[in-house]
């Protein structure tokens, strides 16, 4: 039987009391949302702590999907001409002024998508703004796990989790998102490099905790995700992510976001380098993806050689920057998943 | 250092004194001898110790049970109403969707989520609903027929009931 060496337990009422407790019970201290990744290092003695810290009735002040206008930028400029039509949408934007709330009309904003990290896996998977906004999300979490665990854990869990082989952590560092950390000084704002410091490392201190992740939107853009795995909801062999903006025809921006290749290569700038400027083709993707196995560094374990991985790494990124264009440019029958189950309605 | 925890479980609220590391598995089958739920792997694969928490099927061997306090659980003891069996347990034993039973509680209170959220589910969300969970004799297709049976057998009760002018 497995159960975790003996701690004491505190639920956090608030945000600031949950920070207030950290601050009091030191590094000792952990916080503990879906527990997911926590139980079971605890089960198996990898992880010991005096205190867990439970915030899961923190869903009101955490738990939240919304687009808003970036606030980096003047509204009435840039929210009128950064939008565009995904693809496959009939419609054109509304004028009604509140559309950063809502992508119904399938135009994708020119703001900030910002997440509350107790949101729950299963919240990201359903969330129909990802969906249009960021398809890299639904896809990557519809290969996370499985059901009944996508139901507990959460996005801040995962990304504070930090396992090499995560997949948020990479659609994040793909989709270029920021990460708001609040501690009793105040809350500062890090890049996924920034945050990501290496396997089980992150820039938040022992008094501090993530409580949200900023993605920007920017017209013209879209992505794709891509695991392979062995058996349902086990860790991948390789994922990948890509997102892609066009511009005229020509790529002006791309990332490529890889997990479970190596301690640290959860962003590739040098695929970005190459694709910038460039129309899109077969010969440009498979380019890429000869960087993105070039930049790599697996290993060979019971999930497979670290050549195969490698190959993987190069295949999934010209799948996952072909999938990105087509749907970026609208080309909706390429831009469909291949992987998507065949009837299957999520609302 | 224990803790007291009131925690609903099958509509019944119960308060005991529990250590913090006590996981909800072992809460219902060692202290409430609620022995329905099977304790499986340990180590949140296998699916067998599938509950309700908040009317969402969880893995109970990942839950402490301090989580969850002031929480509703509900068990597969919870699925019989009255003496009758719900129909995702008629629709197992009446596919065979039971070999070992081991695999069984957690299965069918996946099912039961499943069907409550979409009563019409295709054999594709069957197979994503349940495929956190493993079944050793692998008899998937029973399983999946199981609870194809039971999506019928309840449109069947609702168009008797709404035809017999409520």
């Amino acid at each position: 039987m497995q159960v975790p060496a003996p701690f004491e337990y505190e639920r956090a009422t608030s945000v600031d009391h949950a920070i207030e407790l950290l601050g009091r019970l030191g590094a000792s201290a952990r916080l503990i949302a879906g527990g997911h990744s926590l139980l079971p290092m605890m089960k198996l003695r990898l992880v010991t702590v005096d205190y867990l810290i439970d915030i899961n009735d923190l869903r009101r002040e955490l738990a939240y999907i919304r687009v808003e206008p970036d606030p980096a930028r003047p509204r009435s400029a840039g929210s009128r001409t950064g939008r565009r039509r995904t693809a496959g949408a009939r419609t054109a934007r509304s004028d009604s002024g509140d559309e950063a709330e809502s992508t119904e009309d399938g135009v994708i904003p020119d703001g900030v998508i910002r997440i509350g990290a107790l949101t729950r896996h299963r919240e990201l998977l359903e969330s129909e703004i990802l969906r249009r906004t960021c398809p890299i999300f639904s896809e990557a979490e519809r290969v996370i796990a499985d059901p009944l665990v996508r139901n507990r854990g959460t996005i801040g869990g995962a990304l504070c989790q930090a396992d090499p082989s995560e997949d948020l952590t990479a659609v994040c560092t793909t989709l270029d998102a920021s990460c708001v950390i609040r501690g009793p000084g105040g809350e500062r704002v890090v890049s996924m490099a920034e945050f990501y410091r290496g396997p089980y490392e992150t820039a938040v201190g022992p008094d501090e905790m993530l409580i949200e992740i900023r993605i920007p939107l920017r017209p013209g853009g879209s992505s794709a995700y891509e695991k392979v795995g062995r058996r349902a909801g086990d860790w991948a062999i390789v994922s990948c992510g890509a997102a892609v903006w066009l511009a005229d025809g020509v790529i002006t921006d791309a990332r490529v976001g890889l997990a479970a290749v190596g301690p640290n290569t959860t962003g590739i700038p040098a695929v970005a380098q190459a694709l910038r400027g460039q129309a899109p083709s077969e010969e440009l993707f498979a380019q890429a993806g000869a960087i993105a196995a070039q930049y790599c560094s697996p290993v060979t374990d019971q999930r497979g050689h670290a050549e195969y991985k490698r190959h993987l790494a190069a295949e999934l990124t010209r799948r996952t920057l072909r999938r990105a264009v087509a749907r970026a440019s609208g080309d909706d029958l390429l831009a469909d998943d291949p992987q998507a189950p065949s009837g299957a309605s999520r609302d | 250092m224990s803790m007291w925890v009131t925690v609903t479980i099958n509509g019944e609220r119960v308060r005991r004194d529990v250590e913090p590391r006590l996981l909800l598995v072992h809460f219902l089958r060692d202290e409430l001898g609620l022995t329905g739920t099977h304790w499986g792997c340990d180590t949140s694969n296998c699916g067998a110790c599938a509950v309700w928490l908040d009317g969402e099927p969880v893995k109970s061997c990942t839950v402490l049970t301090v989580m969850a306090d002031g929480h509703e659980v509900r068990t597969v003891e919870g699925l019989e109403a009255g003496g009758e069996l719900d129909v995702v347990q008629r629709a197992f034993l009446a596919c065979h969707g039971v070999q070992c039973g081991f695999c069984t509680p957690g299965m069918l209170m996946t099912a039961r989520a499943l069907l409550d959220r979409n009563p019409d589910p295709s054999e594709a969300e069957i197979r994503e609903a349940i495929s956190g969970q493993v079944c050793r004799c692998t008899g998937y297709a029973s399983i999946v027929r199981a609870i194809r049976w039971a999506a019928a057998e309840e449109r069947r009760n609702r168009t008797a009931t709404s035809e017999g002018g409520q």
